[in-house]
């Protein structure tokens, strides 16, 4: 089928077989893979035809797939905790074994991070470079103690660009391409305005959007956000919601009776029950950090607004900034509820979350629940526990309603 | 021995009173006293404003209302200062200082300043980057606010002269405790693990020429003693911190002693000197690059389990002991690395998990027991 004639869907499913398969054939001709984190600066990459792959994006789909535990397993009897990062002990692990139930990539010739989402990274990586014997490219990215990214953490950032450039020319063994660079960032910036475009869409009420359809779209900003076949993708996806709107239509496959912000990472796990739970309350997943995280704005060509932008992604906000995201995120999507997800995975999902959960809801009145879960070790989640919360919120919305319908 | 006793008494007052070690200090000369949170704090900003920097690594205490600021699942130590500060246990502090090496330590600051909005939180945070000079000129950056606030609080400004001498008088602090820990090798019994750790620990509570004369003193007392001898095993210890006394009494139970350590609490504070320079914000910015095998500092090599086997063979340690602190990121990524480095290097190592708020240490006694045994049939 031609792609000018395909569904979102259909784009989706072959533009995501195609980056495995890249990879996967690129390798095997002898050319660079690397392994990089999810929101690290691509552009860099991409400008020198390195084939990237995301072991956050690799993990989730084996934890959605149902394939975590023996990977799990196996990084827990190499001395992994049971604390740390689900996401890491599945990477880490596959490293050894090279055998999942979801895509067998190739291992890297090099390693690229970015702690813009968080610290874990860095000693992930480190552990990976030991024991792969490769270089590791950090772009370190000071967490954000003030409102604002602070001109010397931008100069910080900044230099970091150029260094990683430098060990990249070094590594693949040719100049760094300027001009292609240019191209890239104004590629990987189209793509972020027609990702924000398409999920602006979860805003309209009801939304012609299923919100748990995000999950799949977003894999898509992860691993090709500099490519053309991204912006194709995510114009197609924003068109077919426009006409949807247009239509009365939904992706919905239920009556969205409910609106809710989702805070923190899926429970890839168990996607299929907290969906379920939410259609047997007709709740719709419209509001999520997620649509904010690959938003990636910035000039280019400016080096000083890329390292801001790479430096105010939603983990590395101070508090008070996160307060008034998720403020924005409830108003903008109009949603009735909030359900965070109290992550044993990720600290940074979690450690400041008692505190935002309560000012957001100072703020806008909206009944929040909190669960217990894990992005990806189906171990640290109950079904029960999370049904029996989403029941209460559900209530709350409902008795919410009731009495605004009365006033 | 009775010089050794007292210069013991004064080094546990202040570690079991470190409430009034503060109020003293602030009684007898009107300055501030500023809580420096683990792991690195630029404490010679602190001390060159003429404040008394204390350490904050946490303590035993009945956990309560911590809960209801973080999750279950952070470490002991924050979950200890957030409930003391919330019982007014820290109220006689000015400001706390808290960088942000690990994910926690990028959330605590932020809580803090919502839920115990009383006590100032200064958060800072150290590069990654930290070997290329835009990292370390970052660095400078943070300490150049460190000591904005700081001549904020005295309301004098901190000149280079009295930063320089800071510098000086911490370094020298960090060279006495190197010679303390040598020396504390020949003598064993004298200098158990948990006196050793009294010795370092108590540098927390003081301020630091003090300090160093105390050990200075207390090494020249010792030396005056014959070298003792030891007929049991050796260790060294790694990770975060080795406490509380209990646990490491535990070790002189079994005839086990501690003859070098890679502590964040102990060795790895004072191993690393300021170096010299004209720019002294710009030195103290440079020791952070000059920093090795510490896991909160970025190193792709991971030299950080070679350095344990060197300092295991120069030392004639029989084993190593991982002191985890529960739920420490940093620590447990480093952990799979040395299971492989030690069992190369033929070094038996002994997985003990800390947690400040545990009741009972039986379960740690009999590891303990276990490992000196093993030790001992190894030879």
């Amino acid at each position: 089928m031609s792609e000018d004639k395909m569904t979102s869907k259909e784009l989706l499913a072959e533009l995501t077989a195609k980056h495995y398969h890249d990879a996967i054939e690129g390798k095997k001709r002898g050319e660079l893979v690397a392994w990089s984190s999810s929101i690290a600066p691509q552009e860099l990459c991409e400008t020198m035809g390195i084939h990237v792959l995301y072991p956050e994006n690799h993990a989730a789909a084996i934890g959605a797939k149902g394939g975590a535990l023996p990977l799990i397993d196996h990084a827990e009897a190499q001395g992994y905790s049971l604390d740390l990062c689900s996401y890491a002990r599945i990477n880490l692990a596959y490293k050894d074994l090279q055998n999942c139930c979801f895509e067998n990539v190739p291992l890297p010739d090099l390693l690229i991070i970015c702690n813009n989402i968080c610290n874990t990274l860095v000693k992930w990586y480190e552990n990976l470079a030991k024991e792969l014997n490769i270089p590791l490219i950090c772009i370190d990215v000071p967490y954000n103690v003030d409102y604002e990214v602070t001109q010397e953490r931008i100069d910080y950032i900044k230099a970091q660009f150029l260094v990683a450039i430098q060990q990249l020319e070094e590594i693949c063994g040719k100049p760094f391409d300027y001009v292609r660079f240019q191209s890239v960032m104004e590629t990987s910036i189209r793509a972020a305005k027609a990702w924000n475009r398409a999920t602006a869409y979860a805003n309209y009420k009801p939304s012609p959007l299923n919100g748990f359809n995000l999950y799949n779209y977003m894999s898509l900003m992860v691993c090709m956000r500099g490519r053309e076949e991204s912006v194709k993708f995510f114009n197609i996806l924003a068109d077919e919601l426009e006409e949807m709107v247009q239509t009365g239509k939904t992706q919905l496959p239920f009556e969205e009776k409910h609106r809710i912000m989702w805070d923190g990472i899926a429970c890839w796990p168990y996607l299929g029950h907290n969906f379920k739970t939410f259609k047997n309350h007709g709740i719709n997943m419209v509001g999520s950090t997620y649509p904010s995280a690959w938003t990636l704005l910035y000039e280019a060509g400016d080096l000083d607004s890329m390292a801001r932008c790479y430096s105010a992604i939603v983990l590395n906000l101070n508090l008070q900034r996160n307060i008034d995201l998720r403020v924005k995120i409830i108003e903008e999507s109009k949603c009735d509820g909030a359900v965070y997800h109290l992550n044993r995975s990720c600290k940074l999902c979690d450690f400041m979350h008692y505190k935002i959960s309560e000012e957001v809801y100072k703020r806008t009145g909206v009944p929040y629940v909190f669960f217990d879960g894990d992005q990806t070790d189906p171990r640290s989640f109950a079904k029960a526990q999370f049904e029996t919360r989403i029941q209460a919120l559900t209530e709350t919305m409902e008795n919410n309603k009731a009495q605004q319908n009365i006033k | 021995m009775e010089a050794i006793k007292n210069i013991l008494t004064v080094m546990q007052d202040v570690v079991s009173h470190p409430g009034q070690a503060v109020k003293d200090y602030k009684k007898k000369t009107g300055k501030a006293v500023i809580g420096c949170f683990p792991v690195y704090c630029p404490e010679e900003i602190v001390h060159a404003a003429g404040m008394l920097p204390v350490g904050m690594w946490g303590g035993h205490t009945q956990i309560s209302q911590a809960l209801t600021i973080v999750p279950s699942f952070c470490c002991s130590i924050m979950q200890s200062n957030i409930e003391l500060a919330l019982k007014g246990v820290y109220n006689d502090l000015d400001a706390v200082i808290i960088s942000s090496p690990c994910d926690t330590l990028k959330s605590i600051p932020q809580d803090w300043g919502y839920a115990i909005p009383h006590i100032k939180v200064i958060q800072i945070v150290y590069p990654q980057m930290r070997k290329i000079t835009a990292g370390i000129e970052y660095l400078k950056s943070e300490f150049k606010r460190v000591k904005k606030e700081m001549e904020a609080i005295s309301g004098e400004p901190i000149s280079d002269a009295a930063l320089q001498k800071s510098i000086a008088v911490y370094n020298e602090h960090r060279s006495v405790l190197r010679d303390f820990c040598v020396e504390a090798r020949n003598y064993p019994i004298t200098i158990t693990p948990a006196v050793r750790h009294l010795v370092i620990k108590s540098g927390y509570f003081m301020e630091k020429s003090r300090h160093t004369q105390l050990i200075k003193s207390l090494i020249n007392e010792l030396k005056s003693l014959a070298p003792e001898n030891w007929t049991g095993k050796k260790l060294i210890l790694t990770g975060y911190t080795a406490e509380p006394d209990a646990l490491l009494d535990l070790f002189t139970e079994n005839a086990l002693t501690v003859v070098g350590d890679d502590l964040a609490h102990e060795s790895r504070q004072f191993r690393t000197d300021v170096p010299a320079g004209d720019d002294p914000l710009y030195a103290l910015a440079q020791q952070w690059s000059l920093v090795e095998g510490c896991s909160l500092a970025y190193d792709q090599q991971k030299k950080r389990g070679q350095m344990i086997i060197d300092m295991a063979r120069e030392t004639g340690a029989d084993g190593i002991v991982m002191c985890m602190m529960k739920f420490c990121d940093p620590e447990e990524f480093d952990y799979p690395i040395f299971v492989k480095e030690f069992d190369a290097a033929d070094f038996p190592l002994l997985f003990l998990e800390v947690d400040q708020q545990r009741q009972s240490l039986e379960q740690e006694r009999t590891r303990i027991q276990g490992f000196a045994e093993m030790l001992r049939m190894k030879g």
